[in-house]
This record gives C-alpha cells, structure tokens and sequence, in this order.
C-alpha cells in the first residue's frame, strides 16, 4: 500500500509488520518521534507487544538482550549520545549473538552539543560486532528494518539500521508499506536456538576464562578466545546471509537487489563517488550534471558497511580509476572510516583506484550540491588528486 | 506462621565445589533463598561475588536458568525477562534479581529505581557484604562508617550507610524487606510472602563476610546474629508502606534487651580503627533509633 | 540458520575442583551426641540448614561430603548438641 510518512514512522512501521515482541527504548533526538510511533501502536492494541518506558539508553538495551536471551523478538532506536551511553551493552548484545534490530537515527557526537545529523555516531560502534546496514531513503528504511529481523535471527547477531537524522528521519515521501501477511511469509516468528528455559536450566555469558576448560560431560568447550573467533567467522559468513535475505524480500516485494552497493551510472564510470545514506541519492545530481559537461562519474552507496563488504567493493570498482569518498564522519586522527576501509580493500587490487576523501556535513551542516559538484569536477580534472581528507562546507572565520 | 528448619523444602539449587570463600554469607542466604523460589525462575546476576559463586563458563553451580549481565543493568535485564515471559504468555515464571550492595546501591541503583516506578514483576535480591567483596573489598555506598576496605584504608569509611531500603520504600513498594544471612527461616518466609505480591519487591540481605570483614569463617552465623542483637541491623518488613519488625528483631523490645554494639565491632578486624568516640556515637544512634521502632510489632 | 557458539554453562558441580582441597580443619560429627541420630528420626539439622555449600545432607545422621566440604567449621560452630568437631586435617583436635 503505498503511503506517505516520516522516515522514523517508516521504521516504526517496519517494526509494526516485523511484529516486535519487547520493546524498550529512550527519547533522544532525532529518534524520539519513532519510539513514539511505537507506544502508539501498542497502546491502540495495533502492536501486540510490551512497550517499557526505560530510564536510559543502557537500560533499553539492557531490557532488549535480557527479553532476547529469554526468547522474545527485541527492539529499540537511538542516536548520538543515547548510542554512547548504551555502547557497553551494544558490546556485550553482539558478543552474546542476540539477534537484536535497532535503529539508528543518525545524529552528531557532543562536545559540544548537536542535535543535527551525522554519521560519527554509528561510526563509532562499527567495531562492536554489530552489522550495519545503511538507508538511502524511507522506502530502504521500512524494508530494511524488516529485514533487519531475518538477518539477525539467521545469523544469531545484532543488526543496526541506520538513518539519517532530520533528513531522513524528519521528512516525509511516498513509499510503499507491505503487507503484513507478504511480511509474515518473510518473517517467520522467532526461534531462537537457545534460551532462558526452567525446564533446561543453563547460565549464560558468565566468566570465561582465557583457556579452554571442560564441561560437565568432559568435553572441551573452549575459552573466550574461541567464542570471539566463531563469532568473527559468523560474522564474515553473514554477507551471504544478507544476499539471501535480500533476495528472499526482493521474490516476495520486488524490492532489493542491491544489498552490498546501490550504484548509479557506474558501468562507464573513469570516477566514482562514494557515500552513506541519503548523501549518495544527493550526490545523483551532482552525476548528472558533470555528466551532461563530458565527465564519466557515477556514484555508489554501500547498504551494508559491517561486516565489510570488501569482495563486493573490489567487484564494483575493479574498472575505476578514481574513488571520491565522501564522509559525515572522522575517525578522529586519522581520515574518513570508510575510505580507510576502502584503501585496505582496494590496495589488494592489481591497479588499485586513486582514492580521495572530503569530509561534509558534519553536525548538520548543510550540505550544497554546487559544493559536491564543484570537489568533485576539480578531482576528475586534477592531476596527481590530493588524497589526505579535507573539508567543504567550512566558513572561514577571519583573522 | 514461621517455616522451621524441618518444613523448608529439601530441594538444593545449588551443587557444591564451587568458588565462594569458605564460610560465605551468601553461601547461606542463595542456598536456602532459592528453595522459596522453585524451579519455575529465572534469575538474573551481575557482577559480584554470586557470579563467581554461579561459575566459570563453561560449568555452572546453580539448576537454574541464569542470565548474566553487566553491572549497572540488573534491574533493567530482570525488567526484560519479565517482559519476555509476557510476550510469550510464561508469566508464572519467577523472575529473581540477585545483586551486591555495590550493584545496587550504587552502579545499579539507577536501574532499579527505574524498574521500582514501572512497578516491574520481579524480586530484586540485595545481598549485602558492605563493599565491593568480589574484586577485594573496596568501599561501597553500603559499607559502614568506620570501616576500613582497601579505598578506606587508614581511617575508615567517613561516610554513614546508604540506608537502601529506605530508598526504596520511598518508591511505594508492595513489599520491602530486611533480612539476614545468619536468620535463612525469616528471610525464606519473606521470600514466599514477596512472591505473592504485586509489582517490584526488594529483600536486603545483611550477608557477613570472613574475608572481608576479618573474622573466622566459623563465626559467619554468630556475627550475623550479634548484628541483629545489637540492633545495628534490623530484622523487617515494609508491606505496602507498613513498618513491622520480625523475627529476632521484634524480640527486641527495649532498649535494654540490646547487646552493646561493641560486641558486634569488636570481632571484626574491618573495624580496628574505629575511634572509641565514634563508637559511642554507634551505640547512641542505635539506642536513638531502637526507642522509635521497638513498638512497631504489630501487623497491619 | 547459524547456530552460534557462545559461553553456555550447565550445571554441575566442582566449579572450583575438589574444593575439599582448601581445607585446613575437617569436620567430624559424633553420632551419639547428634540429636537427629540419638532420637533415629528427622530433628534438628541446624548443621544442614547452615552449611553454605550444602555439603552436609538431611539425613539421619547427617553426613558431610569431604569431597567439597571446605572446612568452614560453621556447622560446629551452631550444632546446639555440640556434635561436631573441627579436627585439623592431620587428626589432631582443634
């Protein structure tokens, strides 16, 4: 059915139709509208779900591991700050393999204060063991949450959606709301291969030692160092987890197909653009208009930055020979996350693109295509590109 | 109606060799704590001196369902089973909060504060050993004044207890309660009552402890009981607000009928650095404190 | 549907090893002077009701497993009968 809503309503709703059982979150902007959309539903009976009013962020995740380890589908959102506040537990969530769904709602990191939207925040937790899957728009951000669930629940690991705050989140367009029983067949109800159960008694997550010991029936059961490795090997096997969950919506939606990178007029491209979220569908406009002046430039997205999608990157970029990334998010000494990342998985090619980086929006700062349009012309056309990051959209303070 | 030794159930929850120091409080109060449960719970644990009780992945020392969790969640975590088990239509099942002093006064009071307005189903358990036992003695906002941990080391504590019950009758509770390792039959008959009521419940444990108080380990009942007979700890219970003293407590009439708290801080090397003033002012803010509540005998 | 691999315990005991290991003094109870003994039936069982590992059973008499018993000496601390000595694990009285 198609619809017109908000971004948070489109999660809230992905939510709704993925059938949430526990949910518990904590108002922070620019999420509050979502967990509000939430209460909503359940308050009315559209949601058969238990809603907790927690009194933090680190409680909401608290209240989703212990309903997950108990055998109920979980959720919660966040942003910025709320997402810091709560990062022990996001730790241990991924390290316990609890296939949690949150949303985040893309906000800047304070000091000082910001409200408005970034991508430093989901940065910071990209080595948490969390998947993250970004969204360019409302329509990937109702379907991604829903597939957020069957993700996580094959793979016994956390998935983090992320969305652009305000941006995304605050404004409305038209997209289209599945139906609850094609999300049914999506989403199966959960069965979580452990849980908290009198009647087979176990203790889960307790002290594990840096040796492997025996159990109770004189086997050996291993040592932390053998949990995080499986974890990682699940982890790296989840990209093709995703793909098949991918194309289990698109057979049931007709939607999807994409779920490493969403490329546009790439094929021919000598310089590509590189971004997350709703920037890469801005930055269309950029490619079309140096496009229309001679130049091949496309752009492309990655739906999914953790676990890394580095075949796919090298697949997509084996022919190009300049890479612009641009970037919401600093790690903070050094460069922009994902064209550090793009560095490492591109070096091992023959003929590795010459890789750029511009760091834009940060704290909300608005964003001007002409600006993009312009970074963009001067790298295709200089000679030796700088590749160290700098910065567009600064305003120079005078002496 | 009082259980007797004879009349507790005969099932253990928890099987022996494991890792609490030899004459442990907790030993005490979790072996027979959990006989007023059943096995129809699960139970929540943060960090403390139970987690290392519980054991090492990958053997467990309690037939019992058991979520471990990060410190400052308890409340919270005990919050999410609940829910869970109503999502799924399994509220029968008990869900059991077990913490420190340390998890719950302090780290985890925020938790639990929060899970007391929610009025959350659960049973939240304070044991308290009066510092931060598991990661060796450090003060906590329930260790007493005067005495010395490893982060109070030359004086002592300056501050007074964090009265933790109070704060939580504060929270318009269905039941609070104040027990002792050294009484297990009160704290199982309030186990069972705190079960039959609604919303959250919080049962405070005073849990002596060898090894971090200075005591051999056979005294571990003898000190617990010469707590309450001084009056220094009160044997209670606030059902819906209503004050009673129970047990060894309400035999406590007069002030008279108080062991000097001396007897009590004198077998505890924790407190040989107790100054002889400060004593005495222990000892009159018990007699002060005992003139107000040795009536309060009576049920509702 | 990966089926992960994490710190999963089931219950048992010995956590800690032979925990009767740690013992410096080791209990013994005296049969005639233990009152659930001397009357043949269930009585008392204050040593059971006390013991923080629950290592002595309710039976008559009670007996302790020095397997775990890590020698707290409680149990004769609080038998009302006097029952048990701690006796250090050499045999010599306390």
């Amino acid at each position: 059915m198609d619809i017109i809503e908000s971004g948070n309503n489109a999660a809230a709703l992905g939510v709704l139709r993925a059938k949430a059982q526990v949910i518990a979150a904590y108002p922070i902007t620019p999420q509050t509208p979502l967990t509000e959309k939430l209460s909503e539903f359940v308050a009315a009976g559209e949601m058969q779900a238990e809603y907790i009013p927690v009194e933090s962020e680190h409680s909401a995740m608290a209240v989703c591991i212990a309903a997950s380890s108990t055998g109920a589908r979980a959720f919660t959102a966040t942003s910025a700050n709320g997402l810091l506040y709560m990062h022990e537990q996001v730790c241990w969530a991924a390290g316990a393999r609890l296939p949690l769904v949150m949303c985040v709602v893309n906000r800047g990191l304070g000091a000082p204060w910001t409200v408005w939207n970034d991508h430093q925040d989901s940065m910071t937790q990209r080595d948490t063991g969390w998947i993250q899957l970004y969204c360019n728009d409302h329509q990937q951000i109702i379907d991604t949450t829903i597939k957020a669930f069957h993700l996580a629940e094959t793979v016994s690991i956390p998935v983090m959606v992320c969305f652009d705050g305000y941006l995304l989140s605050h404004t409305y367009m038209p997209f289209d709301l599945p139906e609850q029983d094609v999300v049914d067949e999506f989403l199966p109800s959960f069965k979580p291969a452990v849980y908290l159960d009198p009647k087979k008694p176990v203790s889960l997550n307790t002290v594990t030692m840096p040796e492997s010991r025996l159990n109770i029936h004189g086997q050996q059961a291993g040592g932390y160092m053998e949990i995080r490795n499986s974890f990682q090997q699940d982890l790296r096997a989840s990209l093709d987890c995703w793909q098949a969950t991918d194309e289990r919506y698109q057979k049931l939606t007709g939607r999807g197909g994409n779920p490493f990178i969403e490329s546009y007029r790439t094929d021919d491209a000598d310089t590509v653009a590189v971004a997350l979220g709703s920037l890469s569908y801005q930055l269309r406009d950029v490619i079309d208009s140096l496009r229309a002046e001679g130049l091949k430039v496309g752009v492309a997205s990655l739906g999914i930055y953790r676990p890394f999608p580095d075949d796919a990157v090298r697949q997509a970029f084996k022919n190009v020979k300049r890479l612009l990334v641009f970037e919401k998010a600093l790690s903070l000494g050094y460069e922009g996350p994902l064209c550090t990342d793009l560095r490492a998985a591109l070096s091992l090619m023959d003929k590795a693109p010459v890789i750029g980086n511009r760091i834009v929006g940060l704290g909300g700062r608005e964003i001007e295509t002409e600006q993009l349009a312009e970074n963009l012309r001067q790298f295709c056309r200089a000679d030796k590109p700088a590749t160290a990051p700098s910065w567009i959209g600064l305003r120079d303070l005078g002496a | 109606m009082s259980t007797s030794i004879l009349n507790l159930p005969t099932e253990e929850y928890i099987y022996p060799g494991n890792r609490a120091c030899t004459g442990c409080g907790l030993g005490i109060a979790y072996r027979i704590g959990l006989k007023a449960f059943g096995p129809d719970t699960i139970l929540v644990v943060p960090p403390s001196c139970l987690t290392v009780l519980q054991g090492l992945y990958p053997i467990a020392a309690t037939k019992l369902p058991c979520l471990n969790v990060v410190f400052a969640s308890t409340a919270a975590a005990a919050t999410g089973v609940s829910a869970a088990l109503r999502a799924m239509g399994r509220e029968k099942t008990n869900v059991l909060a077990w913490a420190g002093d340390g998890g719950t006064s302090d780290i985890g009071i925020q938790a639990l504060s929060g899970a007391a307005e929610r009025g959350e189903n659960i049973v939240y358990i304070c044991y308290d050993n009066e510092a931060y036992m598991n990661t060796g003695v450090q003060r906590s906002g329930t260790t007493p004044k005067g005495a010395l941990t490893t982060t109070t080391p030359i004086v002592g504590k300056l501050q007074q207890k964090k009265d933790v019950p109070s704060i939580m009758a504060a929270h318009g509770l269905s039941y609070v309660a104040s027990c002792s390792a050294a009484y297990p039959l009160d704290l199982y008959d309030k186990l069972i009552k705190a079960q039959s009521l609604p919303g959250t419940k919080y049962i405070h444990i005073h849990t002596p402890c060898p090894s971090g108080w200075g005591f051999d380990s056979s005294q571990t009942v003898k000190l617990g009981k010469l707590a309450v007979e001084s009056g220094m700890v009160e044997l209670y219970e606030i059902e819906n607000g209503y004050f009673r003293l129970t047990g060894a407590s309400a035999q406590l009439s007069n002030t008279k009928d108080l062991v000097p708290v001396s007897e009590y801080i004198k077998r505890q090397s924790r407190f040989r650095a107790l100054p002889a003033a400060e004593l005495e002012a222990m000892q009159d803010t018990v007699n002060q404190r005992w003139r107000e509540i040795a009536p309060c005998v009576e049920t509702a | 549907m990966i089926k992960p691999l994490i710190s999963i315990s089931e219950a048992g005991p010995g956590d800690a090893g032979r925990t009767g290991s740690w013992r410096v003094m080791r209990p013994i109870l005296d049969t005639a002077v233990c009152i659930p003994s001397k009357r043949g039936k269930e009585a008392c069982f204050t040593c059971w009701l006390y013991c923080p590992d629950g290592v002595i059973s309710r039976t008559v008499p009670p007996t302790i497993d020095l397997e775990y018993c890590k020698g707290c000496g409680i149990c004769a601390e609080e038998c009302p009968a006097k029952a048990i000595k701690m006796v250090t694990e050499s045999g010599e009285e306390d």
